[in-house]
């Protein structure tokens, strides 16, 4: 068997799957523009060019994961949640829910290193500290989302665990969401509903669903079929309540500034616009 | 040669974008696991692929998609017809989610659930039946969602009490669902938004915020994606009670 020639075949084909993912969208656009719009198309030459790397780019990088981070991450996330692994020897039903502190920590860990990585939040911001004129850093939305992902999974393998149900983690968090709408700044909240849909595609899914299920069939009485969902879902909830806890420090730290400078009279008036 | 300077410079990015996975693989590998990595060459090899694909694909999108999605919007304001938006706004949902590979493992794994749970009747050609009727409703609902965003921007409606009207309904169909579907659900919503719908949408969101007098692209651009991840739960529960209902 010939590696580099099976290699090159893979990546062929990884190449045409994405070429048929980009297929329907490539349609709707071109039949629009043809079919309705029947505008010209400034840059056509640039356009052209930058969906050819878009195309490529997204190819070259769903290869890359199938090749290195998935069979990888897939491994250890079997490893770690082996009985033998956690248990030490012990079997598995004499696990208490802290035994699986190595689990905990890995499923917070790749979820925030996966999320970093995660393209289509990369894209979310830098259109958001573009229209924010930086206000919105890009690297503080990234991180403020990868460790609500975190967060959301160290938890989400916490339920699985001990088997409580999801619904209480969604309606705890989704009342926590409420009250932080209320409180946060106006700009973000938008931005950060948002980013609870972005976080959860191309990087993370493959794996966070390995661990799901990898856990739901060692944990006596889970069912992989039932249990083993709800990491996501939870993937898009954190990260809503992370972002805007993101948004309200950073208030908070600038009235606090603006407190502390404010007696001797150099910023009478309130902030600038 | 700008164009290789420049692809250069995001490589540069890209591997610090690419550094806390290779940090945190190496150290669960090597201090938690402690055994050697199989295939270290094939990794090696994967990795350089990760690293070229995100960095052109950052390149793309700030070349294609995201003008595409300005444009887009540019063009749909100055012909000023709302049908046709509506009409693109729902395509581009539903032709984008309809073939998503990862919609299509959830709805068989759904149908596969549901039949063990003994909500639908068990059989390949039924499971089937019911995968493609979920896929095709969770379409629909990313379709309906972007139709929902879209209008919401043209009007200025605050996007919370939207979402969390959004959310209100979502539980209270919880309470109702068939205990199977529940996870399903809550999960479809996450796999609906792919990595070249979000920069399309927000491209195009924040488009046309920008280009209506009154609103703020920071507050009305942006929301687009959160509807488009809250409306699948509500439709996959919906779609659960009434399959359990005729079974």
């Amino acid at each position: 068997m010939n590696t580099g020639m099976s290699l090159a075949t893979d990546l062929m084909w990884t190449m045409i799957g994405t070429l048929r993912d980009v297929a329907p969208i490539a349609a709707i656009l071109l039949g629009f523009q043809l079919g309705v719009l029947r505008q010209r198309i400034a840059n056509l030459r640039q356009v052209l060019i930058g969906s050819v790397y878009v195309v490529l780019g997204l190819g070259f990088f769903l290869f890359g994961l199938e090749h290195a981070l998935f069979p990888l991450g897939k491994g250890m996330a079997s490893q770690l949640t082996d009985p033998g692994f956690v248990g030490a020897g012990r079997a598995a039903a004499d696990l208490a829910w802290h035994d699986y502190y190595w689990t905990y920590l890995f499923a917070f860990a790749i979820g925030f290193a996966t999320t970093i990585a995660e393209p289509s939040l990369i894209a979310v911001a830098l259109k958001a500290s573009m229209v924010s004129g930086g206000t919105v850093g890009a690297w503080g939305l990234r991180i403020a989302v990868a460790l609500g992902v975190a967060l959301s999974l160290a938890v989400g393998v916490f339920r699985i665990v001990t088997g409580t149900p999801l619904y209480l983690y969604m309606i705890v968090g989704y009342m926590i969401v409420v009250v932080q709408t209320i409180y946060a700044p106006r700009m973000i909240i938008p931005l950060a509903y948002d980013s609870g849909g972005v976080t959860t595609s191309t990087v993370t899914v493959p794996l966070v669903a390995a661990l799901g299920l990898g856990l739901a069939s060692t944990v006596p009485g889970r069912s992989p079929l039932i249990d083993g969902f709800g990491l996501i879902a939870l993937a898009s909830l954190f990260p809503m309540i992370t972002v805007m806890g993101y948004a309200q420090i950073g208030e908070w730290i600038e009235r606090r500034n603006l407190r502390a400078k404010s007696p001797d009279g150099a910023l009478e008036g309130g902030p600038a616009p | 040669m700008g164009v290789v300077g420049g692809l250069f410079g995001l490589l540069g990015g890209t591997l610090r974008d690419l550094a806390p996975i290779v940090i945190i693989v190496a150290f669960f590998q090597a201090v938690v696991i402690g055994q050697p990595v199989e295939n270290l060459g094939e990794i090696a090899i994967g990795f350089v692929f990760v690293l070229l694909g995100l960095a052109i694909f950052i390149r793309g999108l700030e070349m294609a998609l995201f003008p595409i999605g300005e444009a887009l919007a540019d063009a749909f304001v100055r012909k000023g017809s709302l049908i046709w938006l509506l009409v693109f706004a729902f395509s581009l949902g539903f032709g984008t989610t309809v073939a998503e590979p990862a919609l299509i493992a959830v709805s068989g794994e759904a149908a596969r659930v549901m039949a063990a749970g003994g909500a639908i009747p068990a059989g390949e050609v039924s499971e089937a039946r019911h995968a493609d009727a979920l896929r095709y409703t969770v379409a629909v609902s990313v379709g309906a969602s972007l139709i929902l965003g879209v209008v919401r921007i043209l009007k200025g409606w605050p996007v919370h009490w939207l979402i969390i009207g959004g959310y209100v309904v979502v539980v209270a169909l919880t309470a109702v669902a068939p205990e199977a579907i529940i996870g399903i659900a809550y999960d479809s919503g996450g796999v609906t938004t792919s990595t070249i719908t979000v920069p399309l949408v927000t491209a195009l969101g924040v488009g046309l915020a920008g280009m209506i007098k009154g609103r703020n692209p920071m507050i009305e651009g942006f929301g687009l994606i959160a509807f488009a991840s809250l409306m699948p739960i509500a439709f996959v529960l919906v779609f659960g009670i009434v399959v359990e209902a005729w079974a």
